[in-house]
Parts: structure tokens; C-alpha cells; sequence
């Protein structure tokens, strides 16, 4: 237990520092990366972010869900390669509909509230990440993986 | 600001950024104390080297693979050796190189000097670490100083620097390292005052060796000391020390010499020259306001003062602080000849007598009491072996380091270890071991019909050839499984593991390529005239001092098979009539059992592993290089000896502290992975000898890899990758 939760609380500690996040899906085999904001529920099972229905990073995940969304700390300076932290969240992307939405829409929004008219207008989706795994990279090198399935 | 001061140039306000030392030698110069002259290299001229070259980060990056609190104090040795590679390659900048130039140029000539150390903080009156950082004597020209200028800021990250650098407040991005440069005086007879003794108050002590002060800093110059009244400087008494060598200047730094016989029998210093030395005392410590060590030398009748840091009381006293053994680990070329000496001639022979008596007593015909005590007496046999292998044997690896050391300074190769492939020359016992066991396993391999004949346990057969010599072997290794749980089946456990070594292609211990000499010859070659004859015995020396590490663990090992084999006899002995499960019973248990035929001893268990949960994995994990390679495979967890019986050609030996005697695995391995960390240790060395790829330093190795996982050893970056089992 005291490896999960230590291991939790580094990914948790990032969560509610960083802002933004990179996805990457792919069509065809040919991979396609996003930046998109994000927000976690507390458990660290689900990651939400929000996208228009006309973009290409929705098209893709209407055609193949799986998803790999990388959020890290990093300053752009060569001090990077020892004190950042990067995390890849690997899992499958739904479309958020039904009474679930409005506690995933406050989650969303309580952390980027400047971004309620884009997130709120009938164009705009709100994609649910089931994370799988999470890859902690840290030390340049050293990567711990936490399953949130068994 | 000027990167470099002279000592009379030096106000209050340079006080940070030319270090404690250098502040002091300006206040004595300033106040008539006869310091030698000085220059001071600024903290600032460090700042600017390490960031207009990217080691600050580079340092960071060596010293962030992993928590410091995981580290052992031979991973920290091997970070400051990187380091110190690092200083040795990296160019001055330009203009920083022009700037101190000129000055050295103005100041010095081409005299010698003295290049010492002076960070912040390292002789504050809270804390004193004398000794932390380097200083380099007899030093001429300009650009040699201006080499052990960048040696001396290296040594901001000594191993040394590197256990106290809590106190020490080392911060990489905030921490810098001033330098002096001192003309040398070449005195005749130089020593330290402590103007307070630290066992009472009211005393001040001198200690004094003819020549320079470096053999009575290093320990291999015994010094002649004075007690004296601290009110009246008079002399309460005196300790004459055994007289026999001298450190004086050399063409290149200093040399260790047999003392002139008229100085043997004559102290150091007469009733002329202590009260000049404790007045010199008398005004530093007026100076600084508290009693201070003063550092002299005395030259033509004249007392110089060559550095004065105050006294400090606060010295750690906690027992369980293990870091002024490893300092002491630290030793001169002096003291590990010596040690060498002793090691070879007088501790091994000992051990090796020690075992084969043991090996002649008849354990069978004893009397179980007579067992018992016999398991007694060879418990205490081995303890006292054990003492001398901590206090003596491991010292006596630091002959590793200290070649690797001056092999770094004469060649500055762009690998720091590349100084290892010329100390394995001699074949080390555990090697010569796995020679013959790869022997045996081709009798097995090239004899159809008595692989089958063993493989259906059925004997030799008709191979009285492989039967002599699996007994010569045993005769003088022993039975390895023995200390496994399978001693009790005798040969079949080995027979068991010759098959399995049979079954592969023959490993080879890694051939010596023919750049050895050249490398040999590319290190003599940076010695000159007497330089050399120092270069061809330290050469020497760190082979021994190899070759030693890992064979003093073999001997060990067979005092130790002799206590086994007692205690083994009596588990066999209880076993049967009282039907106790001896297997797994202590050696204390099995005496009581002997000694009482009512004892029951508690079922033993053995501490479970951690159930492993699915939550979290290690995906890859980063440790040390320490074997260069890739090797890849199923990983062999060794909790206990006797999973190495379980072993399979192919695996990848994960453990947490290999010990030679295990090491007979390793030419089926594909790879080790280790706990502990550090290039000396013996899964390092005989990852070597073999060519396999090898990590050490991976914290919770036993842990976080599992017996069958697949994983990927690579040796040249110290990282393990634990694959996925999709």
C-alpha cells in the first residue's frame, strides 16, 4: 500500500500544479498529438478534457478510443532532465452524456473556469479518459507504472 | 569582480567568496603574521566555469540518478570519480582561462605552490571538515596550477564532501569551491598546534615531523608531540614518535623518504623553537578571538604559518554514524603497501591454516557434545575472520581507487573506468573456480553416455576421469551448494548444476584484448624518471588490491564452509532420532538440541517475500553502470542460496548483495542486476571478467524485478527495463 499511495500522491501532486496536457491518438496508424486541458477525479481513475465535435483528435477517438495523454512539469531548462516529472496516462476515451456530465462538467470547470463558454456550448464534447495505467517517469529515467485495473 | 585576490587585497567583504581559509591566511598576512604569499582564486571563477561549461547540470544529473538515502557510500565514491573525469576533460573557458593566467603568471613565475582548498563553510567555528576537499603541493607552472585549480573544485563533490554534505549545506546550484595558491616553503620541520587540547581546556598541543606537513596530515609520518600549559606555554611533557621517514618536495608533488639517521634520534623541535610555535599560536588565536589549530613550517630558523582554522569540539559522536569508517577507508600508497603486505603474508595464509584444520577433524567420530562445542568454536573461528575481513580486507580495496585516481590524472580518458581492464590481469580465485567447473561441464557435454548415466543418477559409469576430478575440485573449493539448503544431498546438487552448464555453449571469461598494453603503456608514459618506478608499484599495487578483494572472500568462505560442515553434521545427527526438522534451524539451535535432549527449538520460518501487488510495477529502473553490455531475459531472483541451485543458462541474475562465493552462476547468466551498488563490488568484478552486462545500485532490485520476468539489462547507462506482460 505505502508504494501506491506514495507513488499516487507524486501523480496527484502534478495533477494540481499543471494545467495542460498532451493526447495522442492516431487514424490510420498514423499518430495525432493535442494539447488540451485536463482535469482528474480524486480517485485518479478518470481524466477529463474537452473537445469540439469538428476536430480531428474527436474524429479520431469516435473511430478508436484508445488514448495516451502526457502531463508533465517540465520548465524548458536543462534542469529538466533531473527534477521533472512526466506522466503518461494510457486508457480508452468516452464522450461524457447522461447524468454523469454535470459532476464531471464542475470537476472540469473548477479548474478551468475561464474556459466555461467553450466547454458549456452545444459544440463541445467532454471526454472521459478510463486511465489503464499511469507511467510515472521520473530522474530522467526511472519509471514506475500504476494499474488502476488489475 | 576579479575572479583572483591577493591576501593583502582581501577585505571583510570578500569574506564569502574567497572560502575560510583563504580569509584567514588574509587577516594573519595583514596583521604581521609571516604567511607565505598568496593568491585567491574567487568562489565566482567556479560559478562561471561550471556554467559556461553545462556541468552544473551535469553534476546535478550524477548526483540526482537516485535519493541520496539509498545510496551506499561506494555509489557516492563513484559519483565523485565521474565528477572529478568531468573537471579533469572539461576545458577552462577562454577568458577565465586568460584572466587567472596573468595573475599566476605575475605572482609566481614558475615557483612552486601549494593549491589548497577553501569553501565556504568548510572551517567555520561550528563545523570543521578538514580534510573534505583536496590540496595539491609542490605545484609549478602555470598551467599545472591551473589543472589543480579545476581538481580542487571537483573535490567540492568528494565522496568525503558527499557523506557530510548536510552539514557541509552542498547545494549544487548554490555551492561554490574558492582555491589559495600558496608560494610552497619547503621547510625542514613543520607540524600543527591545537591551541586548546580537546581533552582539557587548559592545555594546547603540538605535533611536529621533519619535513613537510603532508605525511603528519595523511597518517604516514608518526609526529613527535608536545603537551603544554596553555597559560605558561611550558612543556608538560613530550611524546617522541619512532622516527623513521620524511615528505619532502619531489620533481612533481612530494616524496615519502627514510629520515637521516641523525634525525632519527633528535625531536623535531628544541626548547628554542616550541615557544616560537606556541606564540604563534597565541596570536591567531588573538586574531580570530577563539583557540585555533595553526598549521606551520619552519624554514632557515624562521616559523611560517601556512593556514589557522578554529577549533572545534562538535565532532559527531553518534555510534551509529558510520562515516568516519568510510572516511578511514580513504588510505596513502604507504599504509596500503603495508596493509597489502600483511594481507598476503600473515591474514591469508592464516585463514587458509585455519580452514584446512578444521577440514582434518573427523566430525563423525566426535561425541555430541563434543559436536557442539565444536560448532561453538568454529562459530567464534569465523566471527573473529569476519572482524578481520571489515577491518582489514576491505581498506584494502581502496588500492583500486587510489590507481584509478592517478590513472585518471596521467591519461584523463574520456571513461573513468577505463583504468579497470589493466587490474585483472591475474586470474582472481573465482574465476580459476568457474574455469574448472567449465571443464567438468564439458566432460559432461562431450560424453553422451555420461551425461545420460548422471542424468539418470545412476554414477560415473565408466568415467573415473570425471569422478577425479569433480573430487579435485571439491578438495579445493568445496561443495558449493554447501550453506544452500542442499549441502545435505552431496554431490547431486552440483551434478545437477554441471548438467545445466553442460546443456549451454561454454562461457569464456572475457579474452584481454591487446589494447592493454597499449593502455598500459599510455599510463606509464604520463611518469617520468622515479614518477615511473611509483607508477609501475601502484600498478601493482591496484592489481593486488583487485585480485584480493574478491579472493579474500573465497578464504573467508572456506572458514566458513568448515563451520557449515559442523553445524550440517548436527542437523543430520538431530534429525533422524528426535525428528526434529533441522533444514532451516539456526547453528545456536542445533547446539542446544545437541547439548539438551528435551530442547525443542521453535519452528523457524523463513520471512516470507512481499506479496506482490498488481497496483504498482517498475517499468524500468535505474541503478549504476557497472559492466558495459546489453543482456536480456528471464530474471533469477537469489533471496536465498539456494535458489542459485535453481539457476538456468540464460537468466539474468538479479540479487541483492552478490558475495564471490555465489559467483559460480555468473558464466550461465546473461546479465546481473544488484542491490547494492558501486563498481568494486563482486557482481561488478565478475560481470567484467565475463563480458555481461551489469546494473548495481538498483534500489529494491529483490523487490521490484520477480523471478520469470522478462527484462533488459543495459550496462552502459545502469538501467533495467522490467518488460510488460501484455
Amino acid at each position: 500500500m505505502k508504494d501506491t499511495e506514495a507513488l499516487k500522491t507524486v501523480i496527484k501532486d502534478l495533477f494540481a500544479l499543471e494545467n495542460l496536457a498532451v493526447i495522442a491518438t492516431q487514424r490510420e496508424g498514423q499518430p495525432f498529438t493535442n494539447l488540451v486541458a485536463f482535469s482528474a477525479t480524486d480517485d485518479l481513475k478518470h481524466l477529463v478534457f474537452a473537445t469540439t465535435r469538428a476536430t480531428r483528435k474527436y474524429a479520431n477517438l469516435m473511430a478508436d478510443s484508445r488514448i495516451s495523454m502526457m502531463i508533465d512539469n517540465r520548465q524548458n531548462q536543462v534542469s529538466d532532465f533531473h527534477k521533472a516529472t512526466a506522466v503518461a496516462a494510457i486508457g480508452r476515451v468516452d464522450e461524457v452524456k447522461g447524468p454523469e456530465k454535470a459532476d464531471l462538467m464542475r470537476l472540469y470547470l473548477s479548474k478551468h473556469s475561464h474556459l466555461k463558454a467553450f466547454a458549456t456550448a452545444p459544440t463541445c464534447a467532454l471526454m472521459k479518459l478510463t486511465v489503464e495505467r499511469y507511467d510515472v517517469v521520473s530522474r530522467f529515467q526511472n519509471v514506475m507504472e500504476l494499474w488502476m485495473t488489475p | 569582480m576579479s575572479y583572483i585576490l591577493a591576501l593583502h587585497d582581501i577585505r571583510d567583504r570578500h569574506r564569502d567568496e574567497v572560502g575560510g581559509k583563504g580569509f584567514a591566511l588574509a587577516r594573519m598576512a595583514q596583521n604581521g603574521l609571516n604567511a607565505p604569499d598568496a593568491l585567491c582564486v574567487g568562489a565566482e571563477a567556479y560559478r562561471l566555469f561550471v556554467e559556461a561549461t553545462g556541468m552544473r547540470e551535469q553534476i546535478l544529473m550524477e548526483l540526482n540518478r537516485k535519493p541520496f538515502e539509498e545510496m551506499r557510500w561506494e555509489e557516492m565514491w563513484d559519483i565523485s570519480l565521474r565528477i572529478r573525469s568531468m573537471f579533469l576533460n572539461v576545458p577552462m573557458p577562454v577568458e577565465l582561462h586568460g584572466a587567472l593566467s596573468r595573475s599566476l603568471d605575475a605572482a609566481f613565475q614558475g615557483e612552486a605552490v601549494v593549491v589548497r582548498s577553501s569553501a565556504p563553510g568548510e572551517d567555520s567555528s561550528k563545523t570543521s571538515f578538514a580534510g573534505l576537499h583536496e590540496s595539491y603541493v609542490n605545484i609549478k607552472g602555470t598551467e599545472a596550477i591551473l589543472e589543480h585549480i579545476k581538481l580542487v573544485w571537483a573535490s567540492l563533490w568528494s565522496d568525503r564532501a558527499l557523506l557530510y554534505r548536510q552539514e557541509l549545506g552542498l547545494d549544487v546550484e548554490t555551492t561554490a569551491m574558492a582555491v589559495v595558491i600558496q608560494k610552497i616553503v619547503a621547510g625542514e620541520l613543520s607540524g600543527v598546534i591545537f591551541g586548546q587540547s580537546p581533552n582539557d581546556p587548559s592545555l594546547a598541543v603540538i605535533e611536529a615531523v621533519y619535513g613537510l606537513n603532508q605525511g603528519l596530515v595523511d597518517g604516514t609520518v608518526e609526529p613527535d608531540r608536545w603537551v603544554l600549559d596553555k597559560k605558561t606555554g611550558l612543556v608538560r611533557s613530550h611524546h617522541p614518535a619512532e622516527r623513521e621517514k620524511v615528505v619532502v618536495p619531489a620533481a612533481d608533488g612530494v616524496r615519502l623518504e627514510a629520515l637521516a639517521a641523525e634525525e632519527r634520534s633528535r625531536p623535531p623541535l628544541d626548547q628554542d623553537k616550541i615557544p616560537k610555535v606556541f606564540d604563534l599560536c597565541l596570536k591567531a588565536e588573538k586574531l580570530f578571538g577563539s583557540p585555533q589549530d595553526v598549521e606551520w613550517t619552519f624554514k632557515d630558523n624562521v616559523v611560517f604559518v601556512l593556514q589557522s582554522r578554529p577549533i572545534t569540539t562538535a565532532s559527531s559522536t553518534e555510534s551509529e554514524d558510520k562515516r568516519p569508517w568510510y572516511l578511514s577507508l580513504h588510505r596513502s600508497f604507504e599504509s596500503l603497501k603495508a596493509l597489502r603486505n600483511k594481507i598476503e603474508n600473515q591474514l591469508i595464509p592464516g585463514m587458509v591454516e585455519e580452514a584446512q584444520t578444521l577440514a582434518t577433524v573427523d566430525l563423525g567420530r566426535l561425541s555430541d557434545g563434543q559436536l557442539a562445542e565444536e560448532i561453538e568454536r568454529r562459530s567464534a573461528i569465523y566471527e573473529r575472520w569476519v572482524g578481520v575481513y571489515w577491518d582489514e580486507f576491505i581498506p584494502m580495496a581502496h588500492g583500486i581507487r587510489l590507481f584509478g585516481q592517478v590513472y585518471n590524472d596521467a591519461v584523463r580518458p574520456e571513461d573513468p573506468y577505463e583504468f579497470m581492464k589493466l587490474l585483472g590481469d591475474d586470474e582472481m580465485i573465482s574465476v580459476k573456480r568457474n574455469r574448472i567447473l567449465e571443464n567438468l561441464a564439458a566432460m559432461i557435454r562431450g560424453d553422451g553416455q555420461l551425461a545420460d548415466a548422471l542424468r539418470a543418477g545412476k554414477g560415473f559409469g565408466q568415467s573415473d576421469g570425471f569422478h577425479n576430478a569433480l573430487d579435485e575440485f571439491i578438495d579445493e573449493f568445496g561443495d558449493l551448494t554447501c550453506g544452500t539448503d542442499q549441502c545435505t544431498q552431496g554431490r547431486d546438487a552440483m551434478i545437477n548444476f554441471l548438467l545445466e552448464m553442460a546443456a549451454r555453449e561454454p562461457a569464456k571469461a572475457s579474452a584481454r584484448p591487446k589494447e592493454l598494453e597499449a593502455l598500459r603503456h599510455q599510463f606509464f608514459s604520463g611518469f617520468e624518471g622515479e614518477r615511473r618506478a611509483f607508477a609501475r608499484e601502484l600498478l601493482d599495487l591496484g592489481r593486488a588490491s583487485y585480485r584480493l578483494r574478491d579472493d579474500d572472500n573465497i578464504y573467508l568462505g572456506r572458514v566458513k564452509a568448515q563451520m557449515d560442515r559442523a553445524v550440517d553434521e548436527g542437523k543430520v545427527r538431530i534429525k533422524a532420532p528426535r525428528r526434529i526438522n533441522s533444514d532451516d534451524l539456526q547453528a545456536e539451535d542445533v547446539v542446544r538440541v545437541l547439548k539438551d535432549v528435551n530442547f525443542v527449538p521453535e519452528k523457524t520460518q523463513l520471512v516470507k517475500k512481499e506479496e506482490t501487488r498488481l497496483e504498482v510495477r517498475a517499468r524500468q529502473l535505474v541503478g549504476q553502470p557497472a559492466g558495459p553490455g546489453i543482456g536480456k531475459g528471464k530474471a533469477r531472483v537469489i533471496d536465498q542460496l539456494s535458489d542459485l541451485m535453481d539457476f538456468r543458462a540464460g537468466e539474468v541474475l538479479v540479487c541483492d548483495a552478490l558475495d564471490p562465493n555465489m559467483t559460480f552462476v555468473a558464466p550461465l547468466s546473461t546479465g546481473i542486476v544488484e542491490r547494492r551498488g558501486g563498481m568494486l563490488i563482486h557482481g561488478a568484478i565478475i560481470a567484467r571478467e565475463y563480458g555481461l552486462a551489469c546494473v548495481t545500485g538498483v534500489p529494491e532490485a529483490t523487490k521490484r524485478i520477480q523471478t520469470g520476468d522478462e527484462v533488459t539489462v543495459d550496462g552502459y547507462l545502469g538501467i533495467v527495463v522490467i518488460h510488460a506482460v501484455d
